[in-house]
């Protein structure tokens, strides 16, 4: 059976089992392997992806479940070699230290920036609190999302 | 800075072993330390571009690879930069002065008139038309490095002592950057079957259901008890491992009970006994002591250990997120049977290791299998539960201070009793993989140990007081057993110990009538101590602290990690109502000449949130055969809405030697909490985690 579904503004097709967790089918079946493997329990957002517009676990979706959805993975948050004012914030507050967090951080965060463009800080927590980081980098990553939002702002503006 | 010559470079004396200059005008930098989370590897490429003038842009890093890279032992302890930062900077300088020498006698010039600019070459200031690309040949390389030749004067950095972005983040925020998204010819997938406990044996295996479960093929590879499910289809074997759990029977595993799992326990347990520091004396005055502990705690590390291994004609290769390429190199070689040569392993990034945790074993893993299906890349992935069931966890530790006080009550005999397992066993301090305890003719146990004092000691790590106290010592028990495997987790003994002492120097203060901080000053001679104090108190308004007993409280502590290394001072504000909250945390370090303040401060503030989660959260719990905190939400951490404020500050001491400071804010932190907490109600806890439940506890004593 074949199951069809839009990544990252692409037209996908798999064989998959549609039991197959998602993050299987993006990591081993279409390469995109930024999307990060933390608990498969829903407990700690390494695996966030966003799913019509909202940020959801790919560890405990199945892709039978996504069918005919669009999915947006963190290779998708750059358009072509311009890197996403997420991004852009997250390299200049330095937002990370091993790093293994940060793609679900930044998928939660671009969930949360889509629907509101001027969220406070207690926003952004809220949008975070699913994501967990070991390394401390919060205050940072916290930082980061604040001035990517700000920036975004500007340049709707500008 | 001391004239021998770091241990890093008496092992690896070959220039072409650490220096490169490559013909697309980049420098190939290769070092023994890795990568951990920390941004090292920006640190020691600033090091490099500093010494021989070359933009930091042109400096590519290789780290940690036994076939390319020099033998550094492991990283670990905040030695990164103190020792490995030491070898690259004498390398460094070693180089562009024998290359500029040769230039001079070309030019018939002296030495002095050359300067570099980004790797070109100036007579007095004009360009030569020569570059290191040019212009160094063999000629520059063929003697060993002597570690002679001096370094630029710290006045003279441009580089060093910049906050340098790191060149590997831009991966980790755009896709594939970690072991685990190595993809290689002929790859398959593996999962582990864990033998419970040393002594298990597997007495029965229902394949075919596991088979079923699976959905599609997967071989089973099968030695004695150590058994992996292998096959193309990751999902599958993921699965099969899943259902095994239920498919296998295992005799003979330990029994634990939650006791095993608190720091009490070691009490009663053998141990080699020992004391460090001066003998016990019969000093008159009143006595005064109190217990402390801290359960076992887990790396927890972000991602499940992984490993990948290729064995073909004969040669093993290994990819791991291994704090120590080599001595990991060594034991595969010497467990699998194979030449020293014939295996080597490449460091690839893995998520934060704050120790040892299971890399090492996820490599070995990978590499058994390996050697039984040759000719294909294994990569093995551990399942989250696996990862809390059998990481080395960090020993529970128990610790009794007690003081002689005299009659302004300030300490004039001081004691720090440790009880607690082994907080070091990586195989190079005789602790075994576990893949080793499961294949057949398994070696003997391990028998625990701790780093030496001179490495600063391990359960004794930071026991010593550095205030003035005319008589101090530490009584070690040092369990023979542990009730699961231990082993180090960022700054060993020090939390626990840092907390304790920390906490009763509060307690001694409230007794003697004083203020915390002018009791602590009136004991401490150490400038670079004092002057963090008093900072940290300064910012934080310690001068406006508030009566005990409101809810609110501010806490402060201090420490010298290992007493060698880095100074920290940690101030906490916090509420307690129904849960502790941390409001506000200040920190002043003191490192010495620090290569990249930014890189700092995030360690700095990393360092106090790792900490504060385990003083506040976390701890392994123990039934059964072994651990049963398995996931997130029976090992909570810290998580966004908990973190506070966090304002970190660095004294500019660049003339200082660089001290390693990737642990320094860890003890101070548990122990501002301790004391904040007792500043908000008037109660001390002394056990951690300082849950709602503990403090409810020690409430409903008094
Ligand atoms: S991997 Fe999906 S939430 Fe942890
Ligand atoms: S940076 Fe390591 S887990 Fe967040």
């Amino acid at each position: 059976m074949t199951i069809a579904l839009s990544v990252n503004g692409r037209s996908v097709e798999t064989e998959a089992d549609p039991s197959t967790p998602l993050i299987d089918v993006l990591r081993n079946h279409l390469d995109l392997r930024g999307t990060r493997y933390g608990c498969g329990l829903e407990q700690c957002g390494s695996c966030m992806v966003i799913i019509d517009g909202k940020a959801d676990y790919a560890c405990s979706r199945e892709i039978g479940s996504v069918a005919g959805r669009s999915v947006t993975t963190i290779e998708g948050l750059a358009d072509g070699e311009a890197l996403h004012p997420l991004q852009v914030a997250f390299l200049e507050e330095q937002a990370g230290q091993c790093g293994y967090c940060l793609s679900g951080i930044l998928m939660s965060a671009k969930a949360l920036l889509d629907r509101n463009p001027s969220p406070s800080r207690a926003d952004i927590i809220a949008a975070l609190d699913g994501n967990l980081c070991r390394c401390g980098a919060h205050p940072r990553i916290l930082r980061a999302v604040e001035k990517a939002a700000t920036a975004m702002r500007e340049g709707v503006v500008a | 800075m001391s004239d021998t010559l770091p241990l890093s470079i008496v092992t690896n004396r070959r220039l072409e072993k650490w220096l490169r200059f490559d013909p697309d005008r980049t420098l190939h930098l290769a070092v023994g330390k890795v990568e951990i989370g920390q941004g090292v590897l920006i640190a020691l490429s600033q090091i490099a571009a500093e010494e021989l003038d070359v933009d930091i842009g042109r400096v590519n890093i290789l780290a940690g690879d036994t076939a390319d890279a020099p033998d550094e032992g492991s990283t670990s302890s905040s030695q990164s930069i103190e020792v490995s930062g030491r070898s690259v900077r004498l390398v460094s300088a070693e180089l562009r002065s024998r290359v500029l020498t040769r230039l001079a006698q070309r030019l018939n010039c002296s030495p002095d008139e050359l300067t570099v600019e980004d790797g070109s070459f100036l007579l007095q200031s004009q360009p030569t038309g020569h570059d290191y690309w040019s212009f160094v040949s063999d000629a520059d390389y063929a003697a060993d490095i002597t570690g002679t030749v001096l370094p630029k004067a710290p006045s003279a950095y441009k580089v060093v002592g910049q906050p340098v972005p790191r060149k590997d983040l831009i991966a980790k925020v755009s896709g594939a950057a970690f072991i685990h998204d190595i993809v290689r010819p002929d790859m398959l997938h593996a999962r582990m079957l864990r033998q419970p406990s040393r002594d298990a044996q597997l007495v029965a295996l229902d394949e075919a259901a596991i088979r079923r479960a699976a959905k599609s093929d997967i071989r089973i590879v099968r030695l004695e008890n150590f058994v992996a499910f292998v096959g193309s289809d990751e999902t599958a074997v993921q699965r099969a491992a899943v259902a095994a759990l239920a498919h296998a029977k295992w005799e003979g595993s330990r029994v634990l009970t939650p006791a095993h799992g608190e720091a009490a326990w070691y009490v009663d347990q053998p141990a080699d006994d020992r004391l460090i520091g001066d003998p016990p004396a019969e000093t008159p005055g009143e006595v005064v002591s109190a217990v402390y502990s801290r359960p076992f705690v887990a790396h927890a590390a972000m991602a499940p250990s992984c490993g990948l291994a290729e064995f073909r004609d004969g040669r093993m290769e290994v990819w791991s997120h291994t704090q120590g390429v080599y001595p990991l190199r060594n034991s595969i070689a010497d467990i699998l049977g194979l030449s020293r040569e014939a295996v080597i392993v490449r460091h690839a990034h893995g998520a934060g290791c704050y120790g040892h945790n299971g890399a090492d074993d996820a490599a070995l893993d990978a590499a058994v299998i390996a050697q039984q299906l040759p000719d294909h890349c294994i990569r093995v992935q551990w399942r989250r539960e696996e990862e809390f069931g059998f990481e080395p966890v960090s020993t529970a530790h128990r610790t009794r201070v007690a003081a002689v006080l005299d009659a302004a009550g300030r300490p004039v005999d001081w004691t720090t009793e440790v009880w607690a397992g082994s907080h070091v066993q990586r195989p190079i301090y005789g602790g075994l993989f576990l893949a080793q305890e499961a294949l057949p003719n398994k070696p003997p146990p391990a028998k625990p140990g701790d780093p030496p004092e001179a490495n600063g000691g391990g359960g004794t790590r930071n026991g010593t007081p550095l205030y003035d106290f005319p008589a101090k010592r530490i009584v070690h028990h040092l369990a023979l057993r542990t009730p699961v495997r231990t082993s180090s987790l960022r700054g060993l003994g020090a939390l626990p110990n840092v907390f304790a002492m920390e906490c009763f120097m509060d307690e001694l203060a409230e007794r003697a009538g004083m203020d915390p901080v002018a009791y602590r000053l009136s004991m401490l001679t150490d400038p670079r101590a004092r002057y963090l104090i008093e900072n940290v108190a300064a910012r934080c308004g310690w001068a406006s602290r508030w009566a005990v007993g409101t809810g609110r409280g501010l806490g402060l502590a201090w420490a010298r990690y290992k007493n060698k290394a880095a100074y920290a001072c940690v101030a906490v504000e916090l509420e307690v109502d129904q849960e502790v909250r941390l409001k506000r945390v200040w920190t002043c370090a003191d490192a010495g000449l620090v290569i990249n303040p930014d890189g700092a401060k995030n360690q700095l503030a990393g360092g106090i949130i790792h900490a504060a989660s385990m003083t506040l959260k976390e701890q392994v719990t123990l039934d059964g055969a072994g651990i049963t905190s398995l996931d997130w939400a029976s090992y909570p951490i810290m998580t966004f809405s908990e973190v506070p404020e966090i304002s970190t500050e660095i004294v500019h001491a660049p003339d200082l030697p660089t001290l390693g400071m990737g642990e320094c804010t860890f003890g101070p932190t548990a122990a501002a909490i301790g004391n904040a907490i007792y500043h908000a109600l008037g109660v001390r806890v002394r056990d951690m985690p300082l849950t709602r439940e503990r403090i409810a506890q020690v409430l409903a004593k008094v």
